[in-house]
C-alpha cells in the first residue's frame, strides 16, 4: 500500500482543471470536488497535469562510464525533467547487445526506483555493424526489448539493415536508426555550410542524414518493417519522412529538443557545450523540424540525453565529445520552441512526449491518458514559472547543458511513478522507496 | 588589443593600427642595432602544438628583438604527446607568468578557447589553428603588398582598388580564410582559383568571387597572385587525382607566369613546392615578394606583440580571469 495523493485544481493536458485522485499505484478518481480520507493533498492549481514523460532516446552510461552517469543518476535526472519511463541506449560498455546485459540495465533501473527504465539493444554485436546481436534473446528476456538502436553509429551496411528490419518483425520489434552515412562524415566537427566554411571545422552535411533515411524507408517499404530514425535534423529530412508516410511506410521520427531550438551559429565561439551529433543546423532546419512536429510529421520529441566528464567538454573543439545533458530541460525547451510559438498545444506535448513514444516502444503501463484506472504515471507543470537555467536545475551527474544560463519558461513542480511522487514541488524526492 | 584571434572580427582601424605600427618595427630594423628595450620584463611564450619552424622563429625574431623573454613550448617534445590536455598545459604556463602566449595549434578554434576559458589571464596571440585563420600571415601579406604599392608613403592607406586572386587549397587553407577577411576589410577585391573539391561547400557568405579556371584568373590581370602550398596528402582522399594534374591545371608554371603582367606580385606563404604550385622561374623573380614576405613577418609580429603588451594591460581587479587564477593556486 502506498500513500493516497489527492492533486487538486491541475489543468488535464491544458484542459478543464479537475482533482485526480491516485491509490494503489493507479489513478483511482478523476473530477471536481475530490477527498479522501488520509490521502495526502497537493494544491495543484495553475498547474497543467501530463502522462508522465516517456524519452526514448536517453544514455544512461552504466556499465562502463560511471563517471559520466548512472541509472541512479540519470533516473534522478529523468524524474526531475517530469519523466517516468526512459528508453536506455545500448552503447554502454559492454554494450547492451545480449539478454545479459539488457537485464542488468532493467535490474538497475529497478534499484534506483525513480522511473522505468526500459532497455535497448544493440542491432549488432557489439554496434560494429557486422552480425546481428542476439535481438531475439534480448527480446524475450525479462526486459523485453522491442526496440534495437546501434545509435552512436550508423547501420550503414544496407544488407545488414534490411536483415534487422525484417528480422524484428517476429516480436513487433523497431530499428531505430542513427540515420549518418558514415564515409561522407568523417572527421566531421559540425553542420556543413557557411558557418563551418567560416570557422574551418569539417563539415557534416545535411545529405549525409537523408540518404540514410531515403534508403531506410524504403527497405521498411520493401520488407514490410517498423523503422524509427532517431534524432531528425534538416529540412530534407522532414521532407523524405512525410513522402514515406504518405506512401504508407511505417516510419516514426524523433526530434531532439536542441534541434527545435538551437542554430549553428552556436559554435562560433568554439564552446563544446554545443557539440553534438547530429549538430546543430541552420535555422530553416530548426524552423522545418518546429512545422514537422507540429502536423505530425515527426511523431515525438526524444532528449538524446548524452552526459559527458567536465574534461570531455573542457577543451578544444575538435577533441570535445559528442552529445547534451537534456532530460531536466526537455519540457521546458519544448514549451518555448513549440508551445509559445503556437505550434503545439499542451495535448499535442502530451502526445509526442509520452503517448507516441511510449507506442512506438510497445511500453506498458506508459503514455496512457490521465483517466481512471490508468497508471499513476503523471507530471504537474507550472507553465507560467521559468528563470535562468543553472546549474541547481541539473541533478544527473554529469553539467554538459547547452541551456546553462539561458532563459527557460516553465518549472516542473511534481512527477509520480508507479503511484509514488518523485519530485514534490520541484525537489527531488530521494525518500521513494525501491 | 587583448588578443589576436582572428581577422574575421578585426576592424579596419585596428588592421591599419597594427600595419602602421609594423611600419615603425621596420624602420628599426634597418639600424645597425635592431634590438629595442620595448618588452623588457615580459615573457612570451611560442607554445606550438604544431610543427613550425618558420612561424615560431618569425614570433621568436619579433619577440627578442623587443627584449621579451622567449620560452619556446614545443607540444610534440612535451608532456601533450602524452595526453595533457590544453586545460593543463595553459594553467601550467599561466602558473609561470606568461605575458603573451603565441599558440599554434592542429585543432580550429584552439587559440579562442585558450583565450575565453578562463584558464591563463595572458594576451593570446594565433599563430595559425587547424584550417581556420591564421591573422599574422594575413597581416604580412597585406603589409607587404601595401609597401610595394606605396614604398615609404604606406602609412594609413588601406588596400582599396586592389584585386588580388589566392590559388590553391582554400578549404583546408588558414591562410586564405585569414585573407579573406583581412584583404575584404581593407577594400581588396579578391578571387579565389582552386579545384571545386578544395573550395568549401558554402562559400556564399564570403567576401570573394570563386573561379576554377587559373588561366582566365591570370588574363584579368590580378594586382597579386596568391600561390597556396598543396599537401600532398590531400591527393589520396580524391580531392585531385595527381600531383602532376594538379599542377598542370593550377600551378604557376612557366607559361602562365609568362602570359602574368608584369605588375602582378607572386605571393606565397612557404614552404614552397617548387615545381608543383609554382615554378622557379616565379619564385625566383623581381615580381617574388616571397622574401619580403619573410622580412616583413617579423616587423608585423613585433607590431602585435608590441599592441598586445606594451599597451593598456587589464588590472588584475578587472581581469575576468582573475577568480579562476587565484583558485588554480
Amino acid at each position: 500500500m502506498t500513500e493516497s495523493l489527492l492533486f487538486r485544481g491541475a489543468s488535464i493536458e491544458g484542459g478543464a482543471p479537475a482533482d485526480i485522485l491516485v491509490e494503489d499505484g493507479r489513478i483511482a478518481e478523476v473530477g471536481s470536488g475530490l477527498s479522501r480520507a488520509g490521502a495526502r493533498v497537493v494544491d495543484a492549481q495553475g498547474l497543467i497535469a501530463l502522462p508522465g514523460l516517456v524519452d526514448l532516446h536517453t544514455h544512461l552510461r552504466e556499465p562502463g562510464y560511471e563517471a559520466s552517469e548512472t541509472v541512479l543518476t540519470g533516473s534522478r535526472a529523468a524524474a526531475t525533467g517530469g519523466y517516468t519511463a526512459v528508453f536506455a541506449m545500448p552503447n554502454t560498455s559492454p554494450v547492451a547487445d545480449t539478454a545479459g546485459v539488457v537485464e542488468q540495465e532493467l535490474a538497475l533501473g529497478e534499484a534506483a526506483g525513480l522511473v522505468t527504465v526500459q532497455p535497448i539493444g544493440a542491432v549488432t554485436v557489439g554496434q560494429k555493424g557486422e552480425r546481428l546481436a542476439e535481438i531475439g534473446a534480448m527480446a524475450a528476456s525479462r526486459a523485453g526489448v522491442r526496440v534495437f538502436s546501434d545509435d552512436g553509429f550508423c547501420v550503414w551496411d544496407p544488407l545488414i539493415m534490411r536483415r534487422a528490419l525484417e528480422y524484428v518483425k517476429a516480436f513487433d520489434g523497431v530499428i531505430a536508426q542513427h540515420a549518418q552515412d558514415p564515409r561522407l562524415t568523417e572527421g566531421a566537427q559540425m553542420n556543413e555550410g557557411t558557418v563551418s566554411a567560416e570557422l574551418g571545422l569539417a563539415g557534416w552535411p545535411a545529405m549525409a542524414e537523408e540518404s540514410i533515411i531515403a534508403r531506410d524507408v524504403l527497405l521498411a517499404e520493401h520488407v514490410g518493417s517498423r523503422l524509427h530514425v532517431c534524432h531528425l535534423s534538416t529540412a530534407g529530412s522532414v521532407d523524405l519522412i512525410r513522402w514515406a508516410k504518405k506512401r504508407g511506410v511505417a516510419v516514426t521520427a524523433e526530434v531532439t529538443p536542441h534541434h527545435l531550438l538551437l542554430t549553428e551559429d552556436l559554435v562560433r565561439g568554439y564552446d563544446a557545450r554545443f557539440k553534438v551529433n547530429p549538430p546543430l543546423r541552420r535555422d530553416e532546419d530548426v524552423q522545418a523540424v518546429r512545422e514537422g512536429l507540429a502536423d505530425g510529421t515527426i511523431d515525438i520529441v526524444a532528449t538524446d540525453h548524452a552526459p559527458h566528464p567536465a574534461e570531455a567538454k573542457s577543451c578544444e573543439w575538435q577533441a570535445a565529445a559528442n552529445g547534451m545533458v537534456g532530460l531536466e530541460s526537455a519540457l521546458r525547451v519544448v514549451h518555448t520552441a513549440m508551445v509559445q510559438t503556437g505550434m503545439l498545444g499542451w495535448a499535442d506535448v502530451a502526445r509526442v512526449m509520452s503517448h507516441t513514444p511510449a507506442q512506438i516502444g510497445r511500453l506498458a503501463g506508459h503514455g496512457r491518458p490521465i483517466a481512471v484506472g490508468e497508471p499513476a504515471e503523471l507530471t504537474f507543470y507550472d507553465a507560467a514559472a521559468g528563470g535562468v537555467f543553472a546549474r541547481d536545475d541539473l541533478r544527473g551527474r554529469s553539467v554538459n547543458s547547452p541551456y546553462l544560463g539561458r532563459e527557460l519558461p516553465g518549472s516542473v513542480r511534481w512527477t509520480v511513478h508507479a503511484g509514488r511522487i518523485t519530485v514534490a514541488d520541484g525537489a527531488l524526492n530521494e525518500e521513494v522507496p525501491a | 588589443m587583448r588578443h589576436l584571434l582572428d581577422t574575421k572580427t578585426l576592424s579596419r582601424d585596428d588592421a591599419l593600427q597594427i600595419l602602421d605600427v609594423a611600419e615603425d618595427m621596420a624602420d628599426t630594423q634597418r639600424r645597425e642595432v635592431k634590438k629595442l628595450p620595448t618588452l623588457r620584463g615580459k615573457t612570451v611564450v611560442n607554445l606550438f602544438f604544431e610543427d613550425s619552424t618558420r612561424t615560431r622563429i618569425s614570433f621568436e625574431a619579433a619577440a627578442k628583438r623587443l627584449s621579451a623573454d622567449v620560452i619556446n613550448f614545443s607540444a610534440k617534445g612535451s608532456s601533450v604527446s602524452k595526453g595533457e590536455s590544453l586545460q593543463d598545459t595553459a594553467q601550467t604556463l599561466q602558473a609561470m607568468a606568461a605575458d603573451a602566449v603565441v599558440i599554434r595549434h592542429g585543432a580550429s578554434g584552439a587559440p579562442r578557447t585558450l583565450a575565453t576559458s578562463g584558464w591563463i589571464s595572458a594576451g593570446v596571440v594565433n599563430a595559425g589553428d587547424g584550417t581556420h585563420e591564421h591573422p599574422t600571415q594575413a597581416l604580412l601579406d597585406a603589409f607587404t603588398m601595401r609597401k610595394r604599392r606605396y614604398g615609404a608613403d604606406s602609412r594609413g592607406r588601406d588596400l582599396e582598388g586592389f584585386r588580388v586572386t589566392i590559388v590553391g587549397d582554400i578549404l583546408h587553407s588558414r591562410v586564405a580564410r585569414s585573407n579573406v577577411w583581412l584583404l575584404h576589410t581593407l577594400g581588396a577585391e579578391i578571387t579565389l582559383v582552386a579545384p571545386p573539391t578544395l573550395i568549401p561547400q558554402d562559400v556564399t557568405a564570403w567576401p570573394a568571387r570563386v573561379g576554377y579556371d587559373l588561366d582566365e584568373a591570370i588574363a584579368d590581370a590580378p594586382d597579386a597572385l596568391m600561390m597556396l602550398r598543396i599537401q600532398l596528402e590531400r591527393m589520396n582522399a580524391s580531392y585531385f587525382p595527381t600531383e602532376r594534374e594538379y599542377s598542370r591545371c593550377w600551378g604557376l608554371d612557366p607559361e602562365r607566369f609568362a602570359a602574368l603582367p608584369q605588375s602582378t606580385m607572386v605571393m606565397h606563404p612557404g614552404p614552397m613546392n617548387r615545381g608543383l604550385e609554382i615554378c622557379a622561374e616565379a619564385a625566383d623573380s623581381p615580381r617574388s615578394t616571397v622574401l619580403d614576405q619573410v622580412t616583413n613577418g617579423v616587423s608585423v609580429r613585433m607590431a602585435a606583440l608590441y599592441l598586445l603588451l606594451a599597451g593598456e594591460r587589464p588590472t588584475p581587479v578587472d581581469d575576468e580571469n582573475t577568480a579562476k587564477k587565484e583558485d588554480a593556486r
